[in-house]
């Protein structure tokens, strides 16, 4: 039913990525210097390691944890948030929590998962997911408040049962929320992966780009930032937004 | 034969900000026969509607005691045509319809069959914000019939839609319900659509609502088609319980 996406409307964003690549280039041959590589350099380090498999291998086990820590905090945090949304009790004892994990800095949640369970793979996640928990909470929290009471009722009269209510009265109507909370939490998950990795795993992006910057290897750093976030990008435009014109397809 | 007892003693609205406390229903009392359409007529803001979510099991908190007609073979006990549709906006109409019938069983060619008796065929998978207000009020309907409930309650349900829309749906309910008989409490401000569709009126006061009256309709319902005959039942409802009716 879309029409084709109209050349007009690619054209600007094609030539502000234009523009920024012709500013660094001036910049790095106004500079010279091997802290501030040009475009073609980082180009060539990107294809190498590419070549070569480190690039892959570092990409692939990040994103699994990305993965691994969006899935698992969406799920929780959005079950929490229904409850939280739907009981007025339940929502008082956990709002002062709430405001906690809210405001916790990510990096003191990742040393102190560290420090309480080791250097492993479940402490990073845990980390992680623990960080991103109260967002999807608060946003999804929104939307369970504002369930239609109309139609709650409707599913009471007719006898839907708990598990037809949640899945063709709540769920639908928290769609919108919850493709919210998957969006930001896209971009907040993955900053925080790095920093994860950074401090306590032997793999991964952040990793790799702890090791470049021990050896000032800024081709490398800047190689690496571009792959993922290319990655993290086609995701967003390749997943998440066709899952949202799915979610609304019944708009007029 | 009983299909529903009513008997709530009182039915009150806490006080909520600056509006006092506030006594919806009290001491109403009434009976329906089973396969009766029975019409509650009373003023605006009685608590009709309050009375309706009462039976419906969707409030709770009142005094008194509602008796439901006996379970039957896999018959669910109650149907509700609410004010508004409320239709699951992001489910077609006959997902909507479908959705609403006990799991399992393979009904898919009657609830066809439903649509297509409302008038609704051409609109089975069509999402129900395209519909008008008139249509989705049809669906409402068609689906609290397809259910074939035991009790079938109906809140104003064509309210605000032009006369001769809902007095199409009006012979739909009829002919809906002379096919599938079933128990029907229909709400309504307006004495005339009651006189057209009711075996029996039960008229509410002011609030606190209790039952003012009963009244029999004694025309056959073939022989209301014309307004004359209506006038004449209403002037003579009127004549005799005008108290009660002023403001209808």
């Amino acid at each position: 039913m879309n029409p084709p996406r109209l050349p007009s409307s690619v054209w600007p964003y094609i030539a502000s990525i234009a523009a920024l690549l012709v500013l660094w280039e001036i910049a790095a041959s106004l500079v010279h210097s091997r802290v501030l590589p040009t475009p073609m350099a980082v180009l060539l380090v990107l294809m190498r390691d590419t070549a070569d498999g480190t690039l892959p291998y570092h990409l692939v086990i990040t994103l699994a944890r990305v993965a691994v820590s969006f899935f698992l905090a969406l799920l929780l945090g959005s079950a929490i948030g229904i409850v939280m949304g739907r009981s007025i009790l339940l929502d008082r004892l956990g709002d002062s929590w709430l405001i906690v994990f809210l405001n916790l800095p990510a990096l003191v949640t990742i040393v102190l998962c560290y420090v309480w369970f080791g250097l492993t793979e479940v402490a990073a996640i845990l980390a992680v997911t623990i960080n991103k928990i109260p967002n999807v909470v608060v946003t999804v929290r929104e939307g369970a408040r504002a369930l239609s009471r109309d139609l709650l009722e409707m599913a009471q009269v007719f006898q839907f049962g708990r598990y037809k209510t949640l899945r063709h009265v709540v769920l639908p109507a928290l769609g919108p929320f919850i493709i919210a909370a998957a969006r930001s939490g896209l971009a907040i998950v993955w900053k925080i992966v790095l920093v994860v990795e950074l401090l306590g795993r032997s793999s991964g992006v952040g990793f790799q780009i702890n090791l470049f910057f021990q050896l000032f290897d800024v081709a490398s750093i800047l190689a690496y930032t571009i792959a993922f976030v290319a990655v993290i990008q086609l995701l967003e435009l390749g997943v998440l937004q066709p899952l949202e014109r799915r979610a609304n397809r019944w708009r007029r | 034969m009983t299909a529903l007892a009513i008997d709530i003693r009182e039915k009150r609205y806490p006080a909520v900000g600056r509006a006092g406390a506030n006594l919806a229903l009290q001491a109403l009392r009434f009976e329906v026969a089973r396969g009766e359409l029975v019409c509650i007529v009373g003023p605006s803001g009685c608590g009709k509607t309050t009375l309706l979510n009462i039976i419906a099991g969707l409030d709770h908190a009142y005094s008194g005691q509602v008796t439901l007609p006996p379970a039957s073979d896999g018959r669910p006990p109650i149907g509700y045509v609410f004010q508004n549709a409320r239709l699951l906006p992001w489910r077609t109409v006959l997902e909507n319809i479908e959705l609403a019938l006990p799991q399992g069983a393979g009904h898919r060619q009657r609830v066809l069959d439903l649509l297509a008796a409302t008038g609704l065929g051409d609109v089975a998978h069509v999402y129900p914000e395209r519909l008008s207000v008139g249509m989705g009020r049809r669906v409402a309907l068609a689906r609290a019939f397809a259910i074939d409930p035991q009790l079938l309650l109906l809140d104003e349900p064509f309210v605000s839609l032009d006369e001769p829309t809902a007095d199409r749906l009006r012979q739909l309910l009829i002919e809906i319900w002379q096919r599938q008989p079933t128990t029907v409490l229909f709400v309504t401000h307006d004495l005339r659509e009651a006189i057209l569709l009711a075996d029996r009126i039960i008229l509410l006061s002011p609030p606190p609502a209790r039952v003012a009256a009963s009244i029999p309709i004694p025309v056959p319902r073939d022989a209301r088609g014309s307004d004359t005959t209506v006038d004449t039942v209403r002037r003579q409802i009127l004549d005799e319980f005008g108290e009660s009716l002023r403001a209808l």
